[in-house]
Parts: structure tokens; sequence; C-alpha cells
């Protein structure tokens, strides 16, 4: 006999290491270092055995021989096939699932009926489950105190609601910590690997101390039993089994999967995919190593106990008490209540979830209050859901406990849950690898196959509780043979686990297949089985912004998720949203379809896709695009034929930036063309006075005998070509300032009136030496220009300086008029020169270009006057011309527009 | 069309083998016993353990 306050102790110890290393997790996490890894993703997913695996198997073992194994060879053949389960991994993180509800029901148009009926199942499948784990605990209690009827109590109150409120404590400190409801749990999936290990140290442990301790050792262990006849045919295979023996692989490789528990651990809390590549092997390992003891403590107790009636179930216990190993029998003792804890926190989060997202939320998002609740922060409600959700989750399989009490061994009621979630197989693998599969179909497949369960399975097990009449197993009901619940058109001699399952998966993928065959998705499930049954092909490109249309306010739909993710983690969401599409504040995000998406995506993680999809679509316009258009969008031709018009779009840009190109590089070359046209001219411009200078200079030099008249008059030319050739130099640096806007320019009022007679007066002795008539008529009272004042004589200089050269000398006339016309002001000046040619009175406004004959006739000017005028004019916004014909003079004119008025 | 990874198709391939490995009526014939121990233990265990192996080979192969 154990001291209970001993036992009490060290229950509560252990519950405290557990709590630490829960918040160790948790811290690590919350640091951004998480400590879960391949092998503790490996050892989370080993809350599959549970207290059934830890006491029940060895029970199972003594009825059935090896057949127990069947529960953990299918989930080693189902891990192996790692494609199935990464799409499944693959498709929840792009949908942000967070149960197997919310994933068939996304897959399904987000539909939450779907999701309330599959919630509806798991709640009803499992809570016996949840009843039986329980019962372990209540049931080792009993076996360490030597008392029966699970009469312990604690405080004057029963030890198996103690329990059950301790569970209902970590899971709620655990399970829902975050006031944001979208973490991921890894502290409770830390303490559920601690767990793994436990149980696992914890039966190997006993196994070894039956094996050798009490006995000789395997082979002494077996010979023995072997002895025996009743205990040689649990070590012989049963052929009159076979068919139970597949079903039961096919049944636990689906629990596996669908297990809410397992569906938690595995998909929901996968940090990364690349864990699985341990998990495929170290996981099976586990399975391997926890069950090669079943059978020979099996076979132990058989023998040890023959004859008293022991229960097999508690074996593992009772086999080291009846030989004072007492320390062994409380570290069984806690083996076995890490496997029933690990279960209860793990299925009581996951169903906690589905009942608060899929059941709980679609009641309030309809509800009145709700909708008076407009602006209040959710997220706390959400999360005080959750919690009331897990109380009453562990209360509801209390309840079941009290009322079921001995009425089924342990291993039977395990197998009713696996029953009850195989139901999910048709519709979640259909709906990965099939398009095809509709809402309708889904409905009708889950409604049929859980029907089918309940009357064969559930419902005979209450009438076994002796809770209903039992007639409708043994005779059925009305007394109609081929009804019998557990023979079903006659088809007995299977057992009922084996029965039931291929009853009901015979109706639920019939329902499923014909109805979904029979029916029209619309266009929303259209999508979602698109971006389910591709998940790979679609997990490289963004969203396909082209599934929705409509409008949306950015304000409403942040609103919304704040109401449901709080404001902090809102925030936070929004800003990583922007980052990522390359804006620094998502104040400056357009509520476009992305935007609408990714709001959609945040809620889902926090309510579930089926209610976040009705609470977007609450507060946006939307329209309905259709089923024939998403079926057009979707359409792989469809989206090869969008690329292929976006990288025609994308050549067409690139052949109009290439013409472009082309004609700069073609005005490069032209400049380029200009620019050695220009230096070559300059140079040969700049030689011609240098050549006189030098020629004339030589001469100097060489004949000392020259006259004095003749020396000056070459020293005259000497000095009159230098005064040109400086001139020269400064005109071409004047134009290249002009030219490349490096010039001074000074802006003020200027009267162009005055400017003329001021340019007038001081060429007039010019034109007195050659006899030239200068006069001019300048309108009175002219608005001033706004302009350089220096720049604006020098253009009038040029002009007149040009005319006096071309005039005749005695005869020339040159008339200068200023007046306004057209918001300008007007200057010419008109000579009785040789005139020009059509031709040449455009290219007297080029470079180097001489008045005259230049071939015969000395140069005059530089030829650079006009150009430099011109550049002038321009900027000052007017234009410079000239107007004449051959033999008639020329009229040079420009203009310069008036200011406009206060501007 | 992108292909599957290959360890992905050769651990699917080795969870196909399992399951007529695992099944009757293969599971039906080792009786008796081997070295006082059940053969149906030994065999169970064996192809079960052996299949790990297996795996682990496969998943834990360096480079892929």
């Amino acid at each position: 006999m154990l001291s209970g306050w001993f036992v009490v102790l060290l229950s509560v110890a252990y519950g405290g290491l557990l709590f630490a290393v829960a918040r160790f997790g948790d811290a690590r996490a919350d640091a951004g270092r998480s400590i879960i890894g391949a092998n503790v993703y490996a050892l989370s997913l080993a809350v599959y055995c549970t207290s059934w695996t830890f006491f029940g198997s060895v029970g199972r073992a003594t009825s059935g021989g090896l057949s127990f194994l069947t529960i953990y060879l299918g989930p080693t053949l189902m891990l192996l096939c790692v494609g199935v389960i990464v799409k499944m991994i693959r498709i929840a993180k792009a949908q942000r699932i967070t149960s197997i509800a919310d994933f068939i029901a996304a897959r399904y148009g987000k539909s939450q009926l779907l999701a309330g009926l599959v919630t509806v199942i798991a709640v009803v499948g499992i809570v016996p489950y949840i009843a039986l784990q329980l019962k372990a605990v209540a049931a080792s209690l009993d076996v360490l105190f030597d008392r029966s009827g699970h009469a312990i109590q604690l405080w004057g109150v029963d030890s198996t609601l103690l329990v059950a409120a301790v569970l209902a404590l970590f899971t709620i400190l655990f399970g829902t910590r975050h006031l944001d409801a979208t973490e991921r749990h890894e502290g409770m999936v830390a303490a559920v690997a601690f767990e793994s290990v436990v149980k696992l140290l914890a039966f190997v442990a006993v196994g070894v101390f039956v094996t050798w301790g009490i006995y000789d050792g395997f082979a002494d262990l077996f010979r023995r039993a072997a002895a025996q006849p009743e205990l040689l045919r649990l070590m012989q295979p049963d052929p009159s089994r076979a068919g139970a023996w597949a079903a039961m692989i096919l049944l636990s490789a689906l629990a596996i999967v669908f297990l809410p528990r397992q569906f938690q651990v595995m998909v929901v809390e996968n940090v990364d995919e690349s864990h699985l590549k341990r998990a495929v092997w170290l996981f099976p390992l586990y399975l391997l190593l926890i069950n090669i003891f079943v059978l020979p403590v099996a076979l132990g107790g058989l023998m040890h106990f023959a004859g008293q009636g022991a229960n097999p179930d508690t074996f593992v216990l009772t086999l080291p008490l009846s030989q004072g190993a007492q320390a062994l029998a409380l570290l069984v003792f806690i083996g076995g209540l890490s496997a029933a804890t690990g279960m209860v926190i793990v299925e009581t989060i996951a169903l906690s979830t589905m009942v608060c997202n899929d059941l709980a939320m679609p009641a309030l998002l309809r509800s009145t209050w709700l909708q008076r609740q407009k602006r209040g922060d959710l997220s706390r409600l959400l999360i005080g859901i959750r919690r009331l959700a897990i109380v009453f989750i562990l209360l509801l399989g209390y309840a079941y406990f009290k009322a079921a009490g001995e009425a089924y061994a342990l291993v039977g009621i395990g197998l009713i849950s696996f029953a009850a979630v195989a139901q999910f197989a048709p519709a979640l693998f259909g709906g990965m690898y099939w398009k095809q599969g509709t809402r309708a179909g889904a409905l009708a497949g889950l409604l049929a196959g859980f029907a089918v369960w309940l009357y064969t399975l559930l419902l005979p097990s209450f009438a076994k509780s002796g809770w209903i009449d039992s007639g409708f197993v043994e005779v059925g009901p009305f007394a109609i043979d081929w009804l019998r619940a557990q023979a079903l058109f006659g088809l007995d001699g299977l057992d009922e686990i084996s029965h039931c399952l291929w009853w009901s998966l015979l109706a639920n993928l019939g329902a499923y297949l014909a109805v979904s065959l029979a029916t029209v998705p619309d266009a929303l499930e259209a999508s979602q089985a698109e971006r389910f049954v591709d998940v790979f092909r679609h997990a490289q490109r963004a969203p396909d912004v082209r599934l929705w249309r409509g409008n949306a306010s950015l304000q409403e739909l942040v609103e919304l998720l704040e109401r449901f993710l709080g404001p902090a983690r809102t925030r936070q969401q929004l800003a990583a949203h922007a980052r990522s599409r390359g804006r620094s504040d998502w104040r400056e995000l357009a509520p476009d379809a992305e935007f609408v998406h990714f709001a959609e995506a945040e809620l889902a993680a926090a309510i579930g896709s089926a209610s976040a999809r009705a609470m977007v679509s609450s507060v946006t316009r939307e329209e309905d695009l259709g089923l024939e258009e998403v079926l057009d969008i979707l359409d792989e031709a469809s989206q090869v034929r969008a690329y292929s018009r976006e990288l025609e779009a994308k050549q067409r840009a690139l052949e109009a930036a290439t013409g472009e190109l082309r004609a700069a590089n073609a005005q490069l070359r032209e400049l380029d063309r200009m620019k050695d046209d220009f230096i070559s001219t300059v140079t040969h411009e700049l030689r011609t006075p240098l050549t006189s200078i030098r020629a004339l200079s030589e001469m100097l030099h060489d004949d000392p005998r020259l006259e004095l008249g003749e020396r000056r008059r070459f020293l005259g030319i000497i000095v009159g070509e230098a005064e040109r050739l400086t001139r020269l130099i400064n005109q071409i640096l004047d134009l290249a300032r002009l030219e490349s806007g490096r010039a001074e320019w000074t802006a003020v009022a200027v009267d162009v009136g005055a400017v003329v007679r001021e340019a007038m007066a001081a060429l007039e002795p010019l034109f007195r030496e050659k006899g030239v008539r200068l006069s001019g008529e300048i309108a009175a009272g002219l608005p001033s220009v706004l302009a350089d004042r220096d720049r604006l004589t020098q253009v009038v200089v040029n002009l007149l300086s040009n005319a006096v050269k071309f005039v005749p000398g005695g005869s020339g006339e040159v008339r200068v008029g200023v007046a306004c016309s057209d918001g300008a002001v007007r200057v010419s000046v008109a000579d009785n020169g040789p005139g020009l040619t059509a031709d040449e009175c455009v290219s007297v406004f080029e470079k180097f270009r001489q008045g005259g004959n230049t071939l015969t006739d000395k140069p005059q000017g530089t030829g650079l006057g006009l150009p430099i005028s011109r550049q002038i004019v321009d900027y000052f916004g007017g234009k410079l011309w000239v107007e004449s014909a051959p033999g008639a003079g020329a009229t040079f004119i420009f203009t310069v527009p008036l200011r406009e008025p206060d501007a | 069309m992108k292909r599957g990874s290959p360890t992905r198709q050769r651990l699917t391939a080795l969870g196909l083998l399992g399951i007529p490995l695992l099944s009757y009526p293969l599971v039906g014939l080792p009786g008796g016993t081997l070295a006082d121990l059940p053969a149906i233990f030994l065999y169970l265990f064996g192809v079960w353990g052996g299949l790990i192996a297996l795996a682990a080979l496969v998943a834990e192969r360096r480079g892929k």
C-alpha cells in the first residue's frame, strides 16, 4: 500500500515539471528560438499513444493476441505516404487552417454548415475517448490504493473530477495563453513530447521488469506460455480474423490523420515541413518500441494471475505491485498519467478551437447582441469562449465516464472514436485530390456515414450500458431482422468495429461520390477546390487576385481585424503585410483584392475560414463572379493565355523602348557629327587670320629692307587680324556658354526703344564713315519686357553691324523700326543691300556661315553673330528671322514677348 | 509537369510494399516458433522494424 499523500505529491510534482517544460517552450517561442525541432515534432505525434495504448494494449493482447499491433501498423503505413501529409500541411498553411473542421469546410466553399457538422461528429465521437482517459487514471489510482469502484476521494471530492479540473486548468493555461488565437502552442507541444518520453520509458521499464525480472527473458516467457493451449492461441496467427485485421489497419491509418489531436500536432502545429522526414521513421520506431513488451506483459500477467480474475487492463500496474516493486509501479502510474494527460490536453485544445470557431462563432455572428457590439474588441471574447469550451468538453468527458463507468473495456471506447473520425476520410481525401467533389456531396457523405456509425456502433454501446433498450441490436427495430444494428443486411460474423467501418464507409463514400457527381459547385467551391487540389502549383504564386472583385474600405477591414485579433496584433500583421508589398505604411495600401485576401486569411487564422468569409463579405460589397468565370480564370489554359498576354504586352513595351533608344542614338550620332563639323569649321576659321598674321610677320622678319610705309600697312593688317581672332574666340566661348546653358542672365524690365536708340547712337560713327544713312522709327510708350539688357543690346548691335557691312557705301540705307504687336515688342532692321535667296534666309543662322561670297571676298565677320543672337532671342521666348529676296534688301526681325500682366 | 520528390516517392513505395507484407494472408504464414519465440512475433516486428530502418535510410540520406 502506498501513501495517498505521497502519490498526490508525486502527481503534483510531475504536473509542475510538465508546467515548467511548457513554460520553457513558450518562453523560447516568444524569444523567437523555437525548441520544436524534428525530434520534438516526431515525439509530439506520439500523443497518439494514450492511456488506451498504455493500459489497453495489454488488455487487448490477452484476448486477441498480436491483433493489437494493427492499431500501430496502420499509422506506420500512413506516415510513409508522406506526400499526402505534406500536401495537407501545405494546404493548411496556405489557407491558415486551424482545425480539421476548418480544413473540410474551407475546401467546400468555406461552409459554416459543414464546419459545424464536422465539429459535432468530432465532439460526439471523441468525448467517450476523453472519458476513457479519465477512467484510466481513476482505474490506476484504484490499483495503487487497492480499492475498487473509482471511489478515491481527496478533500471529499472525487479524485477523477479533480484530475479533470487540473487538466482543464493546464489546457487553459497552455492552450489559450495568447489573447490572439492564431499562435501555435509551442509550450503545449513541448510538454506533449516530454510526456511521450516519460510514457515510453515507463512502459519499457515495466516490460523489462516482467520479461527479465519475473521471467527469464523472452524465450523463457514464451516457452512457458506456449505450454498452455489458451495462451499458445495468442501466439499464433488467426486467419479467421483476416477481415478485422485489415479493417483495423485501415481504421488506424485514417485515425492517425483525422483524430482532431493528431491533425492538431501533425498539421496545425507543424513548424517546418522538413520535420516530417524525421517523423516518418522516428514516430513508427516509437510505436514499435512501446509495443515490443505488450505481448510479453500480457502473457506474463495471464500466467501470473491465472485464475484470480485480475483486470488485464491494469497488468502493467498489478504485476510490479505483486512483486513489491512500488517505485516501478509509481513510474508506471506516472507513465499512464502522461499518456492520459497528453491526449486530453491536445484533444481538448483541438476540439475547443472547433467548437469556438465552428459552433459558437456562427451563432454569435447571427445574434443581435453581437450586432450591437459593433466596435468592441472581440478577441477577449474569443479566448473566453475557447476556455469555456475546454471546461465544457472535459465536463462532458467526466459525465460520460461517470455514466458509462464500467460498461466497457478500455479498448472498445477507443475504437468507437476511431470509427467516428474515419468518416472524415472521403470528404477530406476527396477534397485534396478530386476537384469535382462538392459541398452537397461532402454533407451527404458525412451525414450518411455518421448516421450509420451512430446506429451500428454508438447506440449499441449505449444499449450495452443499459441506457436504452437493446432490442434493435438483438432482433432489429420492429423485429426487422435485416436491420439488426450490428448485422446490417445479415452481415454477421464480423466484429462490431469492422461491421461499422465497412457499412459506414460504403454509405459515406457512396453518398459523397453520387451527390458530388450530381451537383454543380458554386464559384467559391470551385476556386477552393482548385487551391486545394493544385496547392503545389498555386503555392509558387501569389493568390489569384482575379478571383475577387468588388468594393471594400480599408478602414472597415482594419476595424474588423481589430475586433477579432485585437489592436496590437492587427497593427503588427498590417505592418508585415505592407512591408511584403513594398510599402512603409499600411495606410497607403489600397483596399484591393490582395488586401481583402490578406484580411480574410488573418481572420481565418483566428475564427476559422467559414466565419472569416462571412465577416469579410459583411463589410465588403462583392461582385458575384459566377461559376463560369471562375472556372475560366482557374482553367490552366486560360492562365497560360493570361501569361502570354502579359508577355506580349511586355514585349510591345520593350519594342517601344528599343525604338526610343534607337532614335536617341541617331540623334546622338547627328550631334556628334555636328560637333565634329563645328570643330573643323572653328579650326578653319581660326587658321585664316592666323595664316595671314604669320605670313605678314614672316615678311617683316625676313625682309629688313621693307619700306616704312609698307611695314605700317602690314602691321595694321596684323593688328586687325589679331583683333578678329580675339573676337572670334570670344564669340565661340559665348556661344558655347549659351548652348550649354551656363551663360549668366539677369532678368529686369527693359525698355526696348531705349536699347535700340543707344545701339544706334553707338554705331552712328560706323555708318557715317561708310556713308550709310541710318534712320529709326521707334513707337512711343512701348511697354517694357523682361530681359537681360546687355544681351538685348548685343542682338541689336549685331543686326546693325551686319546691315552696315552688306549695304553699298554712299547709297546704303538702314531703317530700324520698333513697334508693339501680338503681345510682343517687334524690332526690325531693314537694309537695301543685295538681299538673300530663300536658302540663304535659313543658312545665315548657321554657325560660321558668312554672308556674301566667302571664296572671293575677304570675310568681314566671324559667322557667329547671328547664331548667338538667335540663341539670345530664343532664351527670351521670342523669335529671330529674316525676310528677304535677292536684289530687294533684307529685313531682320526679332520679337520679345511682353510680360504677362502681374505674372 | 514537375515530378514529385524522389524521397517522397521512395517512402510511398515502402508504404505500399508494407500493405501486403503486414496483412493476411502473408501474416498467416509464420506459424510455430523459432528459437522458442513465436514466429509471428518475429515476423511482424521484423518486417515493421525493416520498414522503419529503410524509411530512416531514405529520409535521412544527405543531399536529397
